[in-house]
């Protein structure tokens, strides 16, 4: 399925700001973009398996707070940055 | 994550070999900034300086050390303000980077076996230390929430120290997110005996002071002696806040420290800290962040006193920025600030920026919380600032390039 890299992430897919990356879940997905370009799931999940704080997830347009959240091959998803910080 | 700056900034990686092959006895002065990285190429004299960077433009960076054990390793600590942190590596004095391939993270909460611990995350990296002369590849880190780390390939893959990070004294001796600098508790000051690279010892803010004699397997607290704000318990070891300590190269048995209560001196074997800073004026007081030992002469130290009165400004004292320094293990201090703004300055330097490079004269650097170098050719005698406008410092090492 497509996912959208937000601009910090995109030192990490050679700049490409859609990708392909698969899985039956969004823990899965982010397994799969790991392995596509590693080390890009650090930057946004913890090593507790929580999202990091300001980092967002939308699901064909619904922010996912589950990282448990069930896909299909034609959802898309999109990562953003939250507007925080300063 | 590869990192290549842009052409029009950069010469290549081929090139900048050569440029580190001309730098022979040059200083090189690194500044971690809370939006970026610098380096500071200094010519043999120390007199003028040309910028590379910025590095990560952007990213909040704690600091940066070059391996003095091949002269041309660079680490950086970094995370922005929206991504998660990690740890970037160069092997070319910065012309190209890599990221860590496991940077220091903190064992899963269900792994750690110690299942009543709360898993934490690693918020930021931010003290670098790399290891004994005779451990190539070996380097240590401190992260906030306080955690320690190692390393033993160059930094890239890092991995925790469970004697510390889920030993559940420590996470009591930790305290809470509460009980620490206003961005987060840190571990910081991890020293390494030069003697015996097993012997190691690294401080808390807040947590106090630790020893280990067995290469990180074991540690014994090292706190008598240190004083804790007025009211609080010495014996509780989470009210001891040391801010930076160092050792001397020359004579690794005596440690210097800048507390949140005033400034000691230990020396081993002896176990109690000594309040040297009582022996400051009293109108400056004896609170501040950094602390820098000769390369030479253990008699000798630097520190920059902050104005830790009422609300904790954390400004420099009346606004008048000043080095101080002893030549005589802290029986008396001098004022060196010739050069420093005479008025009106209300910046300070923080706990890892400020340092000394191994020259003769020793030359002196600092960075403050607006965004200026400040640099010394003889010791601290004379100040000029050789670049301003810079992003908030956090951190400033010097090296000399082999």
């Amino acid at each position: 399925m497509q996912v959208l890299i937000p601009t910090p992430l995109r030192s990490y897919t050679n700049e490409q700001r859609m990708v392909e990356a698969n899985g039956a879940t969004l823990a899965a997905l982010l397994d799969d973009l790991d392995r596509r370009y590693p080390g890009i799931r650090f930057r946004i999940i913890d090593e507790q398996e929580r999202m990091r704080r300001h980092v967002r997830f939308f699901v064909n347009g619904d922010q996912v707070f589950d990282l448990g959240r069930s896909l299909e091959p034609h959802d898309e998803v999109f990562i953003v940055q939250a507007l925080s910080g300063g | 994550m590869a990192v290549r700056k842009k052409a029009t900034k950069r010469s290549t990686a081929r090139s900048r070999a050569g440029t580190a092959r001309r730098a022979q006895g040059k200083a090189l002065v690194l500044v971690a900034t809370r939006k970026g990285a610098w380096l500071y190429h200094g010519d043999p004299a120390r007199k003028s300086w040309r910028a590379d960077g910025p590095h990560f433009l952007g990213h909040i960076v704690n600091h940066v050390m070059l391996d003095p054990r091949d002269g041309r390793t660079l680490l950086a600590a970094a995370k922005t303000g929206h991504l998660g942190p990690t740890v970037f590596r160069s092997t070319d004095l910065g012309g190209t980077w890599k990221e860590a391939a496991r940077p220091p993270a903190f064992a899963k909460a269900a792994e750690s076996g110690q299942p009543t611990l709360r898993g934490r995350s690693v918020d930021h990296t931010f003290w670098l230390t790399p290891g004994h002369a005779s451990e190539p590849g070996v380097w240590y880190a401190g992260t906030s929430p306080q955690g320690l780390f190692r390393s033993q390939d160059g930094g890239v893959t890092w991995e925790p120290l469970s004697s510390i990070n889920e030993d559940p004294q420590y996470r009591e001796w930790m305290g809470s997110e509460q009980d620490g600098t206003p961005d987060g508790p840190k571990l910081h000051s991890i020293l390494i005996d030069p003697r015996d690279p097993a012997h190691l010892y690294f401080a808390m803010s807040s947590g106090g002071v630790h020893e280990s004699r067995d290469g990180g397997a074991t540690w014994q607290v090292l706190v008598k002696g240190m004083q804790v704000v007025d009211g609080f318990d010495p014996a509780v070891i989470t009210f001891h806040d040391p801010h930076c300590v160092r050792m001397c190269p020359t004579n690794p048995d005596r440690l210097y420290q800048q507390n949140h209560c005033g400034i000691y001196r230990i020396d081993r074997p002896a176990d109690e800290w000594v309040r040297v800073g009582r022996k400051m004026p009293k109108r400056v007081g004896d609170v501040g962040f950094p602390m820098v030992v000769h390369p030479r002469d253990a008699d000798r130290l630097w520190v920059f006193p902050m104005d830790g009165g009422s609300v904790w400004p954390r400004t420099s004292p009346e606004g008048l920025p000043a080095v101080y320094t002893t030549r005589n293990g802290g029986k008396t201090w001098q004022r060196l600030s010739d050069g420093l703004p005479p008025r009106e300055a209300w910046w300070t330097v923080k706990r890892q920026a400020m340092t000394a490079d191994a020259q003769d004269p020793v030359g002196l650097y600092f960075g403050t919380t607006s965004g200026e170098l400040w640099a010394s050719r003889d010791e601290g005698a004379r100040w000029a600032c050789i670049a301003s406008h810079l992003p908030e410092i956090y951190a400033v090492e010097a090296a000399n390039l082999a």
